[in-house]
């Protein structure tokens, strides 16, 4: 048996909307055989996956405080990687912005004023930017892949957060902990509706970011030279646009919006710096920005989607005793399955049978 | 003492050489693999479980070099046969094999491993100073030699070799002349999966003999570096792999040397140093756009859909 492709004559609409659906249902399937092999009742154990966490008001709370950062980095990514740039070091960015946007709260912990709070912000978006402007600035200038050197700045920027909190911002009173001082309540992101849980403002950064980048990439005309350049630089070129000036523009935009995730989460969710912060945040981003099918209002509902895994890992863990690790398996089979399941988008797949000649076969 | 720390550098070495090996094979056919982090991290869980079942490491270095190998396929999967994007399928390598090997090494985390004994040659190894060093390894440090041999001699001398370089470089020319050229990329991802589980096994049975959630630590990551540092050949590929590899202990000395003088550098920042020098390095390689341009292969990454 073999498998062909036949090119279709225009993308398949029907399946532009189906396939990120039947990525998740191939996902849940393999999730349930996964489950049954580990010993546990899948239908239970997918129960406690996928839905237990939907119902409690708190815990939806939290599937929004996941949910934030992931949609955050994740919009910035898709212009990345529709107009061909592939930053994958969003986490390296995510933890410079935690890094830059805590430095009012870490060295004047007395400044209570209600300024410090946009400050923290914008220095978070600042530090982003500027560290995802390290790979920009080395692909314009000396031709050098994005991909690796981006990655490469993820560790270096990990040590960078690791030596601070164990050296010069550690808490003198914190009980010898590799941790800053608590931040004071005005460098705090405010909760969202704090009766009935913990979710904060980043939830709203995220939504706004991904509604402008969705009028950016439909109705503007920087939109279209993200679309064109990444479809072929040559033709961009000849409508006048600057595959250069994008390197930057992309970058330096998904390197604001990640360090704007970092500070937010520090600050929102773990009020003061520690040697970890995320569970993987910037990795994952990938994922969602993938699963959205790069388009922003596509990215607000996949990263309520992996945010769940997260959840439902660390709920999983509690009731059925399976260990978190299983949502990082999720999460990369989620992948897998998207991109299989993109490729109908743009092909039809026919197998052939042994005993078929490929002419044979019409349709 | 220099013979210890040369020794140091080679087994912090071969893991990177063995996994810039087996991508260079697979992106000269055109196949850009951005998985080998997570090939080896599944070689190096597939050794150390195999290696504590059996109680044989030489099992354990065939269960990583089958681990990476199968695991190889599911890229191949996507990427040759349902033309899916070789970036974005890299990474969901990367990031499900990081899963999947911490659930199966999970119940192992914290057991003694076994490790790999070294292979001695009875007067080889009595040569004054490089005696040692060359001539008592373990398997998979010869085998990392043999293949930088192997693998010169095959592209450049055989005719197999010549077809591989011929798809790498024009997809469509190789298939118009009658080569199957996804076969030949099935190949060639098998044959990067296998170098990069093995230069897990490496990790887990001879450079740390346990098993250690993340223990590649970049390394894949370096090792995709090092073929753009090799500009993707072989025996530039053992080069760079010792200059990578010393750089790492190199830190390692200087930790401890500068400990020992009173010196305070954080350990952090000597900890960064693999991964800047990588960055300096690409920068050093790449800036010059045409050699760059000279010499990587012309259909590295892009997609290919026989025409009918």
């Amino acid at each position: 048996m073999r498998i062909e492709l036949q090119k279709r004559a225009r993308v398949s609409t029907l399946f532009s909307v189906l396939s990120p659906l039947l990525a998740l249902a191939l996902t849940l399937l393999f999730g349930a055989i996964m489950f049954w092999l580990l010993g546990k009742n899948p239908v239970s154990a997918l129960y406690s996956f996928f839905i237990e966490p939907l119902l409690e008001v708190w815990s939806l709370h939290e599937l929004a405080i996941k949910a934030a950062p992931l949609i955050l980095i994740a919009v910035g990514l898709s212009v990345c990687y529709r107009s061909n740039n592939w930053n994958i070091g969003a986490e390296g960015q995510f933890t410079i912005g935690a890094i830059t946007g805590s430095i009012l709260p870490v060295l004047y912990p007395a400044w209570h004023s209600p300024m410090i709070l946009p400050l923290m912000l914008i220095l978070g978006m600042l530090g982003g930017a500027l560290y995802a402007g390290i790979p920009a600035l080395l692909k314009t200038r000396f031709n050098t892949n994005e991909i690796l050197t981006s990655l490469m700045l993820v560790y270096i920027a990990q040590l960078y957060l690791d030596w601070l909190v164990r050296g010069p911002w550690r808490d003198p009173q914190g009980n010898n902990f590799p941790i800053t001082k608590t931040f004071q309540i005005e460098a705090v992101v405010p909760e969202i509706l704090s009766s009935s849980g913990r979710a904060h403002w980043a939830f709203i950064f995220a939504i706004v970011a991904a509604v402008a980048l969705w009028f950016m990439m439909r109705f503007m005309l920087k939109g279209f030279e993200v679309s064109v350049l990444g479809q072929s630089e040559r033709a961009g070129r000849f409508a006048g646009f600057s595959a250069r000036r994008m390197v930057w523009f992309s970058m330096l935009l998904s390197g604001a919006l990640a360090g704007l995730a970092g500070i937010s989460e520090v600050s929102g969710s773990i009020g003061h710096l520690q040697p970890i912060i995320s569970p993987g945040y910037g990795f994952t981003a990938i994922i969602v920005a993938f699963l959205g099918r790069l388009n922003p209002l596509g990215i607000i509902a996949s990263g309520l989607v992996l945010a769940l895994t997260y959840l439902g890992g660390e709920a999983a863990q509690l009731s059925i005793g399976i260990s978190d690790k299983v949502s990082r398996v999720f999460q990369g089979l989620l992948l897998f399955f998207v991109l299989s399941c993109d490729t109908l988008i743009h092909y039809r797949i026919r197998l052939i049978f042994s005993g078929m000649k490929t002419g044979e076969v019409k349709g | 003492m220099f013979e210890a720390i040369l020794l140091t550098v080679i087994t912090a070495s071969t893991p990177l050489v063995l996994a810039a090996l087996g991508e260079l094979v697979t992106e000269r056919s055109g196949v850009l693999n951005l998985g080998v982090e997570g090939m080896m991290i599944m070689g190096a869980v597939c050794a150390f479980v195999a290696a504590q079942l059996t109680g044989s490491p030489y099992a354990g270095i065939l269960a990583g070099i089958l681990g990476g190998g199968i695991f190889s396929l599911l890229f191949g999967f996507l990427t040759l046969t349902l033309v899916a994007n070789q970036v974005a399928t890299g990474l969901a390598l990367t990031i499900l094999g990081l899963g999947l090997s911490g659930q199966i090494g999970e119940a192992f985390v914290g057991q003694p491993g076994i490790k790999l004994q070294p292979i001695v040659f009875p007067l080889l190894s009595d040569i004054p100073f490089f005696g040692r060093v060359l001539f008592s390894q373990d398997l998979i440090f010869y085998l990392s030699v043999a293949l930088v041999i192997g693998i010169h001699w095959f592209l450049f001398k055989s005719r197999t070799g010549l077809k591989l370089r011929a798809i790498g470089d024009s997809h469509s020319s190789a298939h118009a002349l009658g080569i199957n050229v996804i076969r030949t990329r099935y190949l060639a991802v098998m044959f990067g999966g296998a170098c990069a589980g093995l230069a897990g096994a490496q990790l887990s049975l001879v450079y740390t003999p346990q098993w250690v959630e993340n223990m590649s630590a970049g390394r894949g990551w370096i090792a995709l570096a090092l073929v753009v540092f090799a500009s993707w050949r072989p025996w530039r590929i053992l080069a760079g792999g010792y200059l990578f590899g010393a750089v790492g202990i190199g830190q390692l000395h200087a930790q401890i040397l500068a400990q020992n003088l009173g010196i305070v550098i954080p350990s952090q920042f000597l900890s960064a140093l693999p991964y800047a020098a990588t960055i300096v390095v690409l920068i050093i390689i790449s800036h010059n756009r045409r050699t760059t341009l000279i010499n990587t292969p012309a259909s590295l990454g892009k997609p290919f859909v026989p025409d009918r």
